[in-house]
């Protein structure tokens, strides 16, 4: 590639007919190295699945990471892939973006990479709207360095460096993603495969930062962490499933709902007056965040289920690489493709003659 | 070396072949613009010419005290100019906290102008001044000229119906006219300069502009100063020139780097003095397709860059001696993926904050050795500011070829100080045109090319190529993640071998001076200017000696070792406590010897003269 030759390489690989992927596509040759029963496994089966159906040809596809055991996904994703420093992904993808807006750059990371050493990067990526879909595994625990808390861990965590408990309090992944100017928030769960499979797909399709916290088992170091959401029996009374436009309903009988009271959400029991019109109707488009971060919340409180599905998609903010670009586009059109004789020329010079 | 003519008026006009002029005064007297001025119609005029910019790191350290003292020197001369100049024919001093830190370095019977007008008792103790210095005699050894510069100003500017402190803002330009006065200068490149900067504030033109004749006119009526200098042009080579700083120099360096590559250039920052005018330069060119991405923080611009180097990019990114150490691991990431990248530390006087405005030499072993393992990395120095031009040629074409981040090392004393730069024809600038890897047949991402060891540079994007790469230990070839003890030794052998072979590729060194003889000066960096002076004026008293000044310190030109032989004695000046020397000691076994200089100033002339003659005795 020369400065000159990006457009037509684009053209030509839209016009170029896209085979039919399969998920075997992108799988590699690499011998995983997950803990036999991780819940990265799953998380990994949906991804391949995904990518097989998004009709994007495989060569524009960038995985990047940092370090922990979520960090390892590049290696057995058959695509492009980079495996970078701890906490950095975001800004690599975010150089890898700049230069290349037509790749379709996806980050994975985990709670300690994405929210305690990189979390710089996650906050300043998110407020940009860097065109990047970011995966972030949240098992709450520090797996690859064997089993320390992390700053998703309830308080009171027993983990080997804090054998007295951990006295930090946690992170909300979703409530921090809001508040760094997210447009798009969405979480799923490892063994949710259909959720999970569905919510990448609408994180895919986003123009912009997209941030999903897929809640994962780490059988190892913190297993049946996400228990209570994801046994079978418990599921229904403890999950909110998320849907545009529809109410916040949950329960095995489809009778419990949240609803709004002033600024605060309260868990309600359907009949004796209160129907599916009382309860708060999901709205991910809204743009204002104050919605958005008030149903982050909910896991947080005592008796409430946790939501999963897409929080928030906010979809005329411009994307940062895009931005960045036109702006050179711009300058370039008025001022004419730069002249390096004349650059080198431009200010005050003068002639010294022999 | 000076002749004399005499003007209609009787007043002496004295051919001079160098001077040297200081201004300085409170941060906010605006000394830096005046000193550029005279700089840039000296050099328009055609003088040879180095400049040394000297501020505080303090923005606005409250006015009239002694930390807020900003100076401005610069020498000219119709000769060859090496350094700024070891002390100051002119000193021009707004207030007595300027005159105080400065008056040191002015030469006996050297000329001295200063605002009376700021000499008053509550000046004169912010100063931490008991006497007015104007009055006990202790300037008798100067040419003092007392001048009311804040009233004359005024008196100037009386009918623009100005406010007094918008008034007093134009000041420095009466001084610069008294000095255009004083060196038979034209102040038409100054009245340009001000049409154009200030285009849409006409006011602002016009009382600067008659601020700066006032001054002129001042010395042209009171006869005050009894004589004037000319200093002729210098004889450089023929050629079409320009004033450049080595930032400057480094950015225009860099976007014909990218030209001659034909890839984009990217540059990923985060702002630290002083290095910051280097992003400022580059995120102009977006005609040239420059991306420059300001950064969170230093970590996201080096991996941002490597990001971008990723995709095809030349990526690069900019800092100084703290910054340089927060991108420590990512440099090692960009070692371990053997990605081109160029990392430019403007080095500045540490540790930690340290100096943030002064010049430094320290961060040597840093660069060579400041990751964890073994992470060697292709290090250059620029000799001067326009050097910074060709060096970042050299570092980008370096990067790509042999695909493997490259360190520049600036300093503080190059970034900012000027010197006139013999621009060159885009025809004799090197080509190094990219190319990327497109055929998957046999394809393996760590496969060496056999000459160069690097391996291709496969971006994103390209079908069949795709592939993972990443900081773990891999196995050469396949890029499998290998951590088998003889591979991992095989690959840290062959990453050191691969930067070691570019030793072939540089040109060897040959020593200015003599070829052999009784002393070799070995330095790098922004030293070059006062060792070259020095040299020349101890050669000229019949002193054998060489000077080598090291551009690629690793790894170093082949012959270095041998060169080093040919000389009885070996010294090592630096502005560090002896890095370079340890380097030289280490590699050849030669007893050189260090001279260090740790005072956030370059060297003079005079201290490297001196240290020669105790050596040589």
């Amino acid at each position: 590639m020369n400065v000159e030759s990006l457009p037509d390489q684009e053209k030509q690989m839209t016009t170029a007919e896209l085979p039919i992927y399969t998920k075997k596509d992108f799988q590699t040759d690499q011998e995983i190295r997950w803990c036999p029963g991780c819940g990265d496994y799953a998380i990994l089966s949906a991804v391949q699945m995904v990518f097989a159906d998004l009709k994007v040809p495989k060569e524009k596809f960038v995985f990047i990471s940092g370090i922990g055991c979520s960090s390892r996904f590049p290696y057995y994703m058959n695509v492009f892939g980079f495996h970078t420093i701890h906490g950095r992904a975001p800004a690599v993808a975010t150089g890898v973006k700049l230069v290349r807006p037509d790749l379709d750059v996806w980050v994975a990371t985990g709670d300690g990479d994405s929210l305690s050493i990189g979390g710089n990067h996650t906050i300043h990526m998110l407020r940009r709207n860097v065109g990047l879909k970011v995966l972030m595994f949240n098992n709450k625990i520090y797996g690859l360095t064997k089993g320390q808390y992390s700053p998703t861990s309830e308080v009171g965590k027993k983990a080997k460096s804090t054998p007295f408990g951990s006295v930090d309090r946690p992170f909300n992944p979703l409530s921090l993603a809001i508040g760094s100017e997210a447009t798009f928030v969405a979480r799923s769960v490892d063994v949710f495969q259909a959720h999970l499979r569905e919510t990448l797909k609408k994180a895919a399709a986003h123009k912009g930062s997209a941030y999903v916290e897929i809640l994962q088992n780490c059988n190892i170091f913190n297993d049946g962490a996400w228990d209570t959401i994801t046994e079978r029996d418990a599921r229904s009374e403890h999950v909110v499933q998320l849907e545009h436009g529809k109410p916040l309903i949950f329960g095995k009988n489809r009778d419990k709902g949240i609803r709004l009271v002033g600024l605060d959400l309260e868990v309600v029991t359907l009949g004796n007056g209160l129907t599916e019109k009382d309860l708060l109707v999901h709205d991910e488009h809204n743009e204002n965040p104050v919605y958005a971060f008030a149903i982050s919340r909910m896991d947080t409180m005592p008796g409430f289920p946790t939501p999963v599905g897409v929080f928030r998609a906010i979809e005329n903010v411009p994307q940062y690489e895009d931005l960045v670009n036109q702006q050179i586009a711009d300058v370039q059109k008025k001022k004419g493709k730069g002249d390096l004789a004349k650059l080198l020329r431009a200010g005050d010079t003068w002639e010294l003659r022999a | 070396m000076s002749s004399s003519l005499v003007d209609i008026v009787g007043r002496k006009k004295e051919v001079v072949d160098r001077a040297v002029i200081r201004f300085c005064g409170d941060s906010g007297d605006g000394m830096q613009i005046t000193g550029s001025q005279f700089t840039n119609t000296a050099a328009l005029f055609g003088n040879d010419l180095a400049t040394f910019p000297d501020f505080p790191a303090e923005i606005r350290a409250p006015a009239g005290t002694l930390p807020g003292v900003s100076g401005f020197q610069v020498h000219f001369s119709s000769n060859d100019v090496y350094t700024p100049g070891d002390s100051v024919d002119v000193l021009v001093a707004m207030n007595p906290a300027a005159l105080k830190m400065n008056l040191a370095d002015l030469k006996p019977n050297g000329i001295l102008i200063v605002n009376l007008d700021n000499f008053e008792e509550n000046d004169l103790r912010k100063a931490q001044v008991k006497v007015s210095p104007l009055e006990d005699h202790s300037l008798d050894a100067y040419r003092l000229f007392s001048v009311e510069l804040t009233k004359l100003t005024r008196s100037a500017l009386k009918d623009l119906g100005l406010d007094a402190k918008s008034m007093d803002r134009c000041k420095n330009f009466f001084a610069l006219g008294m000095c255009y006065w004083l060196y038979n200068r034209s102040m038409e490149p100054t009245l340009r300069y001000l049409n154009d900067k200030f285009k849409n504030k006409p006011d602002l033109v016009q009382a600067n502009t008659l601020a700066m004749k006032a001054g002129y006119s001042y010395c042209e009526a009171t006869e005050a100063f009894q004589i004037s200098y000319e200093i002729p042009p210098a004889k450089l080579e023929p050629g079409t020139y320009r004033n450049i700083s080595g930032n400057a120099a480094l950015a225009l360096g860099f976007v014909a780097a990218s030209q001659q590559a034909g890839v984009k250039l990217f540059l990923g920052s985060y702002p630290i003095t002083p290095a910051s005018d280097i992003l400022h330069e580059l995120s102009q060119y977006k005609d040239f397709g420059v991306t420059t991405f300001q950064a969170e923080d230093e970590i996201a611009a080096v991996t941002s860059a490597i990001g971008a180097a990723y995709a095809g990019a030349l990526g690069i990114t900019t800092t100084s001696g703290p910054g340089m150490a927060l991108k420590t691991e990512a440099l090692g990431l960009a070692v371990a993926v053997e990605l081109p990248l160029v990392v430019c530390d403007i080095q500045r006087g540490g540790p930690s904050t340290g100096l943030p405005t002064k010049t430094e030499q320290a961060d040597l072993l840093q660069a060579l050795f400041g990751r964890n393992s073994e992470a060697p990395i292709p290090v250059l120095a620029p000799a001067t500011a326009g050097d910074c031009f060709w060096i970042a040629l050299e570092a980008s074409r370096i990067a790509i070829k042999y695909m493997v981040p490259v360190i520049i090392l600036s300093d503080g004393y190059l970034a900012n100080g000027a010197e006139p730069w013999k621009i060159p024809d885009i025809e004799d600038l090197p080509k190094f045109p990219v190319t990327y890897e497109t055929n998957p047949v046999g394809f393996q991402p760590y496969k060496r090319n056999p000459d160069t060891l690097a391996r291709s540079w496969a971006i994103p994007g390209t079908p069949g190529l795709e592939h993972r790469i990443g900081g773990i230990e891999k196995q050469d070839v396949t890029g499998n993640i290998n951590y088998e003890p003889l591979n991992h030794e095989h690959m840290v052998r062959t990453r050191a071998e691969k930067v070691a072979g570019i030793a072939q590729d540089i040109p060897e060194i040959i020593p200015e001076g003599d070829a052999s003889g009784d002393l070799l000066i070995v330095a790098w960096g922004s030293t070059n200017g006062p060792i070259t002076a020095a040299m020349n004026a101890q050669r000229e008293k019949g002193r054998k000696i060489g000077h080598v000044h090291l551009r690629h310190l690793n790894p170093f030109p082949r012959n270095l070792g041998d060169v080093l032989k040919r000389y009885k004695k070996v010294l090592v000046p630096e502005m560090n406590m002896g890095q370079l020397v340890m380097i030289l000691r280490a590699k050849f076994l030669v007893d050189a010897q260090s001279y260090g200089k740790i005072q956030g100033k370059p060297f003079k002339q005079s201290e490297i003269e001196d240290k020669i003659e105790e050596l040589l005795g």
